[in-house]
């Protein structure tokens, strides 16, 4: 097994098997919610379920009993259009309830087009307006330096078309000038922005040496691949007085046929007919 | 009440910019990757050459665009108002503003209704920063016909304009024989009990509001006052003359908005009373945009209740 820097994880099978069923059930549950709201963004929250699953359900220090833990990692959802992918994680950890997911997006209740810290619990800093969640985490991680609480990260997911955002390229200049290696960037690179292919529109490769001229380490990776996200987040808590980078190769609505690589799932809802075969895509029943 | 015909702003908006396109070799076109959105994405198909989609970079939108008029062009720009009015402040302010340069900010996407994305992305305060601007102008069209002959006339006039529209559709108000100009408002009905300026959506549900207030004996002259900067300072003087109370009725922060500018001028002038209906200094939520309208009492029944209350009804 080996990505395209040569490295991948080995973990053990059980383990696998286990996120790969915990991201299928918060795929599902992901698009219940985008379709019972008939609104939302199931592209970008299908590119990155992988990724926030491992995160949620293995990775971070984190205990979902107690979501103001002092020793707990922090995550920064970047790309807050992305939110029904956190709400569905928060809901399998328990810390919002599953009923809630049937009200996204609806006045009067907690879950909001994008996260909202203010009214969601678990949601650590509101974004929404690209560009600034990279900036809010490193601001966290520079407080733990302060602080001196050196086992605790910050996590941050970033779209590969939020990467166009200027504020993002002042970020990655001043982390990589700092050397803050207790921050990890995590670039969801499905390749599709709102209007259509990153490429055509501005194009923001090679992402891996930009980062790297900026100072970051920077880890490439099969955002789909448990073994090689594992590698990789394994390998950025190696302190090497640089923060890192993963580029995570994904696909747009990952999981859904017809939404992926579809530009058209963005920001649109599955009808009832498309519901139903995505549904049984997913295995809904299995 | 009849069947309402509703038309998109947005669509309107993109059919005028490729009809002045064709007339107009100097008209350019730049997005920040929401060109499906606000539809100038039927320009750059029409007109490849003279349409850029920067990418999610509104500021460098910004600035590309001065750059751009610079060399002569007039330039339309656009995004949601939330990002095109905000992200960009700094942008707008130094390098059009200041520069005095042909740059028309058209944003969609303004007020609450745009629904369900929540606070993050309604624009409730563009029409504040934009209009404290030196050399800016704003204009908030009420429907469709509105939005044509706007977009035709800030071609027209050399400069920096906003121009806020709006995701949903809106009731039609006016047919092809509608003129905007500059500087001046548009009485829809005439009342002698008292007097609501409003725009936006706002302007159709003051009028229906206004109909309802009728029954009761109540008789309001509703006002369309799409051109919030320049204000039509003349007819708000003769408005101020006959009542001692207005109501100002927007889908934006009571501070800022169309009733500070009015409060702002008439208060120059005359003491007047000023009742603000708008969104109260908080953010937004997501919901639908009818439930929102409705929760944030910027319906025709909470502009009803506001002002039967106010008016002793
Ligand atoms: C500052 C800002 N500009 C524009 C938008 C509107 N918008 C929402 S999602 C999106 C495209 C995001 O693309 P990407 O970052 O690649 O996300 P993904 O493909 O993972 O969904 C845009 C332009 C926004 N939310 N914020």
């Amino acid at each position: 097994m080996e990505n395209e820097q040569g490295k991948t994880g080995n973990y053990s099978s059980e383990l696998i098997d286990e996120l790969k069923d915990k991201a299928r059930k918060i795929r599902i549950e992901l698009l219940e919610a985008i379709y019972k709201a008939q609104s939302g963004h199931p592209g970008g929250s299908l590119s990155a379920a992988d990724i926030v699953t491992a995160l949620y359900f293995h990775k971070m220090r984190y205990d979902p009993q107690n979501i103001h833990w002092d020793k707990r990692d922090y995550f920064i959802l970047s790309k807050g259009h992305a939110a029904p992918v956190q709400y569905a994680a928060l809901a399998e950890l328990g810390v919002i309830k599953k009923g809630e997911l049937d009200y996204l997006r609806q006045l009067g209740h907690m879950l909001q087009g994008h996260p909202d810290r203010m009214k969601t619990p678990g949601i650590e800093a509101s974004t929404g307006s690209l560009g600034q969640g990279l900036s809010i985490a490193l601001g966290i991680a520079l407080g733990l330096k302060i602080d001196k609480e050196k086992d605790r990260k910050v996590y941050v997911m970033i779209g590969d078309g939020e990467m166009q955002e200027g504020q993002i390229w002042e970020t990655i200049l001043k982390a990589g000038n700092l050397g803050v290696d207790n921050l990890v960037g995590i670039i969801d690179y499905n390749g599709i922005q709102l209007d259509g292919f990153v490429e055509r529109i501005d194009d923001i490769s090679p992402l891996k040496e930009k980062c790297e001229a900026f100072r970051w380490k920077t880890i490439e990776i099969n955002g789909h691949d448990f073994n090689d996200i594992l590698y990789a987040l394994d390998e950025s808590d190696k302190r090497e007085g640089k923060p890192i980078m993963i580029i995570a190769r994904t696909v747009k609505g990952k999981g859904v046929s017809f939404m992926e690589n579809n530009p058209a799932f963005h920001g649109k809802a599955p009808n009832e007919e498309q519901m139903k075969q995505a549904l049984q895509e997913l295995g809904k029943n299995r | 009440m009849g069947e309402i015909i509703k038309q998109s702003l947005r669509e309107s908006y993109a059919k005028t910019l490729i009809k002045l396109g064709k007339e107009h070799q100097n008209i350019v076109v730049v997005d920040a990757d929401l060109s499906t959105s606000t539809k100038t994405a039927l320009f750059g198909k029409e007109f490849p050459d003279r349409f850029f989609n920067i990418g999610i970079s509104e500021q460098s939108m910004i600035g590309i665009a001065a750059g751009l008029a610079l060399k002569g062009k007039t330039v339309f720009a656009s995004s949601f108002a939330v990002f095109a009015s905000g992200r960009d402040w700094d942008q707008i302010r130094q390098s059009v503003c200041y520069n005095e340069v042909d740059v028309k900010i058209v944003a969609t996407h303004g007020g609450i209704t745009v629904g369900e994305d929540g606070a993050t992305h309604q624009s409730n305060e563009d029409i504040a920063i934009m209009r404290i601007l030196p050399n800016m102008r704003v204009i908030v069209p009420a429907d469709a016909f509105e939005t044509e002959r706007v977009i035709e006339k800030v071609y027209g006039i050399k400069g920096p304009f906003y121009v806020r529209l709006s995701r949903e559709n809106f009731p039609v108000i006016y047919d092809k024989d509608y003129k905007f100009e500059l500087g001046r408002f548009d009485v829809l009905r005439k009342g002698k009990d008292g007097v609501i300026f409003a725009i936006g959506k706002e302007v159709y549900e003051s009028l229906s509001a206004a109909e309802e207030l009728e029954k009761e004996g109540i008789s309001m002259t509703v006002i369309n006052a799409s051109s919030v900067k320049p204000l039509d300072k003349d007819l708000i003087y003769q408005y101020a003359k006959e009542f001692d109370r207005f109501f100002v009725v927007e889908e934006h922060q009571k501070i800022g908005g169309l009733g500070s500018a009015i409060g702002e001028f008439i208060t120059e002038e005359r003491p007047i009373i000023i009742k603000k209906i708008g969104i109260d200094n908080i953010f937004g939520v997501s919901g639908k945009a009818d439930d929102l309208i409705k929760y944030f009492k910027l319906d025709s029944k909470g502009i009803y209740n506001y002002i039967k209350t106010v008016m002793g009804g």
